[in-house]
């Protein structure tokens, strides 16, 4: 409609140049919307689950990454698409509220557009459709209250947790150890965890990945660890009750902000000046000394001349600290950072009961690690692994662990794995769905078949037969009235997800629920999208 | 509508997905042509191979090392690319067994790609492998010996395993030679693995047997001009400061003269700043001077004229093995002279190594560092040799760290492969498939090695297997003669740390391809055309 005609019978041009834009609109605009997301919920399918497969992603650079987790591959896959976009959006937030069920998230999201596609062709409005999906999910949110289960666990009984973690690596390629992954993340989380506020601050958690060695040589270090060496080949490497000076000046003579200039027109000013910039580094070099500090990291560098005299006085230095790095320290230590020379003094100073200096393998580099601080908030996970893009693909994984982890803290309540919730809300969505008497039934109905989708794309990445898995699941969820069976991906022989400890939070699945619906929502108002095409950047 | 037909685009324009069964294959094909390439290096008869750079076409390299092959060559294909970076990454660990973690790789991936053939899931053979990398870890674990306890036994074994290292490697035909030399080495560093210590000199000429191991430490400079040539019980300053003029630091410093001879005082004050400088330099009792920078003619004088052997120009890494091996502390500022640590050693001279003359501090207080001296007829036989010697220091200074030794020549594949097998035979299910592709995969080692040496491989590996099934553990190849041998007897000896990183990282790496199911590239990023 974008010419009208006015009383005259003259064209009258609404919108302008017709050849440059695209549209499209109504039912096509709707189709070509589902079919974009549907695209990428495909791509997504296969990652789901304990058996998902990884996709390998080569980025602008041809730098290899090889991925199971949802909200990094949709990042990397450069989509073009707007409404691909707003799929990449929906498990970013996911990634930013829960930190796990990216995928899940996206594949749902598909799965509900899918169904809608099918009532659109019936020719039910996409508005009848929505609010259809709005009463489903709340009823479904519901039920997931109803069905979850709290677990209880204490500083000493951290076995739930590391369930609930090992439910959430159970899908990467840790998995091989994920026993020993998840305590890791465990004991990291609960290391620095607020028990009183239930509050898990994550700046005190840092991740670390070196390539070499193997996987299994991942731990959990008290302390902090930068990939910075000591200043001078002589400093001592080794210093037992550090006391640390932060800095965040360089050791050089000051900068005023001012513009200045100094004019030597005389060969004793030329002496002189030479004097005074000596006194400087050697000031600066007592006053750290006279604290008492036996550690000096620096954010800025010092020139040889500084780094002989912090020798000569026995203080062993680091260089270029990262500003973030230092922050750590400086919370782990309880020290202060300082930014003028004249501020430093002995109340400032960080302590460590231990820093030392680490190298690997046959290679140049090293790492500085500081242990035993006073302020055993601050832990670091350091990971090893073959080859660059496992180390990757482990810190990854173990950021999602960790953040599970959290969210237990914060909220207890868990509900049951495996696609358990998924059929369990469907069913229970299925029946209240004849109660409605208006057209939203039939989109209530479809959003409990779209649940079947989660279940379905487990059972077919772990090789069972999807069809068969799900409806003999769906029948003994029936007739035992247990909401805790379903899928079983590990071949253990039994459907009890409380008896296979497959657990997940009720905080990542109520989210996964609502978010997926209201981007389906979103997905499913639009009817209309005008395309600039041909801009001038893109040839 | 003509909408309805219309594309609808997705991904980025220039980005490309693969998904499935063509994900798979182009992974399988990249990982295997990169085997491929490499494996015929594998082993005591490998050849080597030519790298030609592709800005600098005169810059050859030869070279039998899997890492430095790898990392050379341009590869597109991601999977190819996870390869490489094991390679480099055992590089960087243990530094040999570079191209046996590439080749195991790439072969558990060709045995991978039959069982996806045959419709076996990806999952499958990850959990059956998985089963069978443990079985083969316990299996090489106790095949393992120690011979830390009894010092000439460990030396034995130092040397057999920098044989083997050499064997396949250009140094080959005087191992003896270079194991011992390297062996010497790496035990002068008395248990520490930091192989700064140890120096490789290259000058070209003569020939390789004419390398040698200087129990001193050689620094490639001159000395100063009229200083002294030779000093015994030296007096050794390591200085790490600028000769010339010293600049001013302080910031917006600027020199303004308005006459000519303000400028000349200006000049004599910097002059005189210099001397002072080298008085305080030579104030403190030295009668040699090392400096990282250069020593400009005016201080060089000055040392002269005081006696003073001055050395300039030492890089960053000269001086701090020089401080290593002196004992001395490499200064900045020399105000205080009695804080300052000097170093010292029995002698310093100048000596020919062919026709260049460099310099040697013998007689080092802490006897750790070395140097090896590496001559031989081109500058590629060099570069080959030092990475040879390189691979074979890193692989002795592992083991001195691990002391575990495992037999070589196949003979610890063949050990393991076994021990797969037989868990394969009492596997229930699919898995037992994947488990047998390991073993298979396993015993490719010795068929290449065996291939590489020109022998039938069908036959003797064969022979093989049969032999450690009759019970003769220490059955291996001997491809001098090209039959079974005792390996034992053969002195074919591994360090056991290398062979167990080459088995997990290559499984690793082959479990990260196989679980990959789409691939996903993006468009290249657009460079700027160079402009010149």
């Amino acid at each position: 409609m974008s010419l009208a005609f006015d009383e005259y019978g003259r064209p009258f041009i609404i919108v302008r140049e017709q050849q440059a834009k695209e549209r499209l609109k109504g039912i096509e605009a709707h189709k070509a919307h589902i079919l974009a997301a549907k695209t990428i919920s495909n791509i997504m399918k296969s990652s789901l689950g304990p058996k998902g497969m990884d996709k390998m992603m080569v980025s602008q650079d041809g730098e290899v990454t090889v991925t199971n987790d949802g909200a990094t591959i949709l990042e990397n896959m450069q989509v073009d698409n707007q409404i691909a976009k707003l799929m990449v959006q929906l498990s970013k937030s996911q990634d930013d509220e829960i930190g796990d069920g990216t995928t899940g998230v996206v594949v749902l999201a598909g799965s509900l557009l899918e169904q809608a596609e099918g009532l659109i062709e019936k020719g039910i409005h996409p508005c009848r459709i929505y609010e259809g999906y709005e009463v489903a999910c709340k009823i479904a949110i519901e039920h997931l209250g109803s069905i979850s289960d709290s677990i209880t666990f204490s500083k000493d009984d951290l076995e739930p947790l590391v369930k609930t973690a090992m439910t959430c690596l159970g899908s990467k390629i840790v998995n091989r150890f994920h026993r020993q992954m998840s305590e890791i993340a465990v004991k990291a989380v609960v290391s620095v965890a607020d028990m009183e506020r239930k509050d898990v601050n994550f700046e005190n958690i840092k991740l670390e990945g070196k390539e070499g060695g193997k996987l299994e040589d991942t731990q959990l270090i008290k302390g902090i660890i930068i990939d910075k060496g000591i200043s001078h080949p002589q400093m001592p490497k080794t210093i037992k009750d550090a006391k640390i000076c932060l800095l965040t000046c360089p050791f050089e003579p000051p900068k005023p902000k001012t513009k200045n200039s100094i004019e030597i027109t005389k060969a004793e000013d030329l002496k002189k000046l030479g004097d005074i910039e000596q006194q400087y580094f050697i000031d600066m070099v007592q006053k750290v000394k006279a604290t008492g500090a036996n550690l000096v990291l620096c954010q800025w560098g010092f020139d040889d001349e500084a780094n002989h005299l912090l020798l000569q006085n026995g203080l062993p230095a680091v260089r270029w600290v990262g500003g973030l790095d230092l922050e750590k320290i400086a919370m782990a230590t309880g020290g202060r950072i300082v930014a003028r020379f004249e501020d430093v003094s002995a109340d400032k100073l960080g302590k460590a009961g231990l820093v030392r200096e680490i190298g690997f393998g046959t290679t140049q580099d090293r790492y500085l690690s500081i242990e035993d601080c006073p302020n055993t908030n601050a832990v670091t996970i350091f990971v090893r692994g073959g080859n660059k893009m496992i180390v990757e693909e482990a810190k990854r994984s173990i950021h999602d662990a960790l953040c599970v982890t959290r969210n237990l803290i914060r909220d207890n309540r868990i509900i049951y794995g495996g696609g358990s919730a998924e059929i369990s809300c469907g069913l229970k969505i299925a029946s209240k769905a004849d109660e409605i008497p208006t057209i939203e039934q039939y989109a209530v109905r479809a959003f409990a078949d779209a649940l079947d989708a989660i279940p379905l794309a487990l059972a077919e990445n772990s090789g069972l037969e999807p069809i068969e898995a799900l409806s003999g699941v769906k029948a003994l969820q029936i007739k035992e009235n247990n909401p805790h069976l379903g899928i079983d991906c590990n071949y253990k022989n039994t459907n009890d997800m409380k008896a296979q400890f497959v657990f997940d939070t009720l905080p990542g699945k109520t989210q996964q629920f609502l978010l997926a619906n209201q981007v389906v929502k979103m997905i499913l108002k639009i009817d209309d999208i005008i395309k600039q095409s041909g801009s001038p950047d893109d040839e | 509508m003509s909408s309805q037909l219309a594309p609808i685009p997705i991904l980025n324009q220039n980005a490309s997905e693969e998904r499935g069964e063509i994900a798979r294959l182009s992974s399988f094909v990249g990982a295997i042509a990169i085997t491929d390439l490499v494996k015929t290096t594998l082993g005591p008869k490998g050849m080597d191979k030519i790298l030609i750079s592709a800005s600098n076409p005169n810059e050859l390299i030869i070279t039998n090392d899997g890492a430095t092959i790898l990392t050379k060559i341009y590869i597109d294909n991601p999977a190819a690319k996870i390869l490489v970076d094991i390679s480099r990454t055992q590089d960087d660990e243990v530094g040999d067994g570079t191209t046996s973690v590439c080749v195991l790789a790439g072969e558990l991936l060709r045995e991978g790609e039959r069982l996806v053939a045959q419709k076996v899931h990806p999952q499958t053979i990850i959990s059956g492998w998985r089963m069978a990398l443990e079985a083969a870890r316990g299996a090489l674990t106790t095949s393992t010996n120690d011979n830390s306890s009894d010092k000439d036994k460990f030396r034995q074994d130092l040397i057999n395993i920098a044989k083997t290292t050499l064997s396949s490697k250009i140094l080959h035909t005087e191992k003896e030679h270079f194991a011992n030399m390297v062996v010497d080495a790496v035990l002068r560093l008395k248990g520490s693995t930091n192989l700064d210590n140890i120096h490789i000199i290259k000058k070209s000429g003569g020939s390789l047997r004419d390398s040698y191991l200087d129990e001193g430490f050689i620094l490639e400079k001159k000395i100063g001009v009229g200083c002294p040539k030779r000093l015994e019980n030296p007096k050794i300053l390591i200085a790490n400061t600028a000769m010339d003029t010293d600049k001013i630091k302080i910031f917006g410093g600027k020199v303004v003269v308005d006459s000519m001879t303000e400028l000349s005082k200006i000049e004599e004050a910097e002059k005189e700043k210099m001397l002072l400088k080298c008085k305080k330099i030579v104030d403190h009792g030295i009668n040699c001077f090392i400096n990282r920078q250069l020593i400009y003619n005016l201080p060089e004088q000055y040392f002269a004229d005081n006696g003073v052997m001055s050395i300039e120009h030492a890089d960053f890494d000269g001086i701090e093995r020089l401080s290593l091996v002196t004992g001395a502390e490499i200064v900045s500022t020399f105000d205080h002279p009695e804080l300052v640590k000097i170093g010292t050693c029995k002698l310093i001279e100048e000596v020919m190594i062919g026709e260049d003359k460099v310099i040697r501090f013998s007689g080092v207080p802490s006897g750790e560092a070395c140097t090896i001296v590496l001559r031989g007829a081109t500058s590629h036989i060099l570069e080959e040799a030092e990475r040879s010697i390189h691979d074979a220091l890193c692989v002795l200074a592992v083991t001195v760290g691990e002391t575990r030794t495992v037999l070589g020549a196949g003979c610890s594949e063949m050990i393991m492969s076994k021990a797969v097998d037989e868990l394969a035979a009492i596997t229930p299910g699919k898995k037992a498939m994947a488990i047998e592709s390991f073993a298979k995969a396993l015993r490719q080692i010795p068929t290449i090695i065996a291939n590489n040496a020109g022998y039938d491989s069908s036959e003797l590996v064969s022979q093989l297997k049969a032999a450690h099934y009759q019970g003769d553990i220490k059955a291996g190849l001997n491809m001098r003669d090209g039959c079974i041998g005792n390996v034992e007897e053969l002195g074919i000896v591994e360090s056991f740390k290398v062979k167990q990183q080459v088995l997990i990282s290559a499984h690793e790496a082959a479990e990260m391809i196989m679980r990959v199911d789409d691939i996903l590239r993006a468009a290249p990023r657009r460079r700027e055309p160079m402009r010149h």
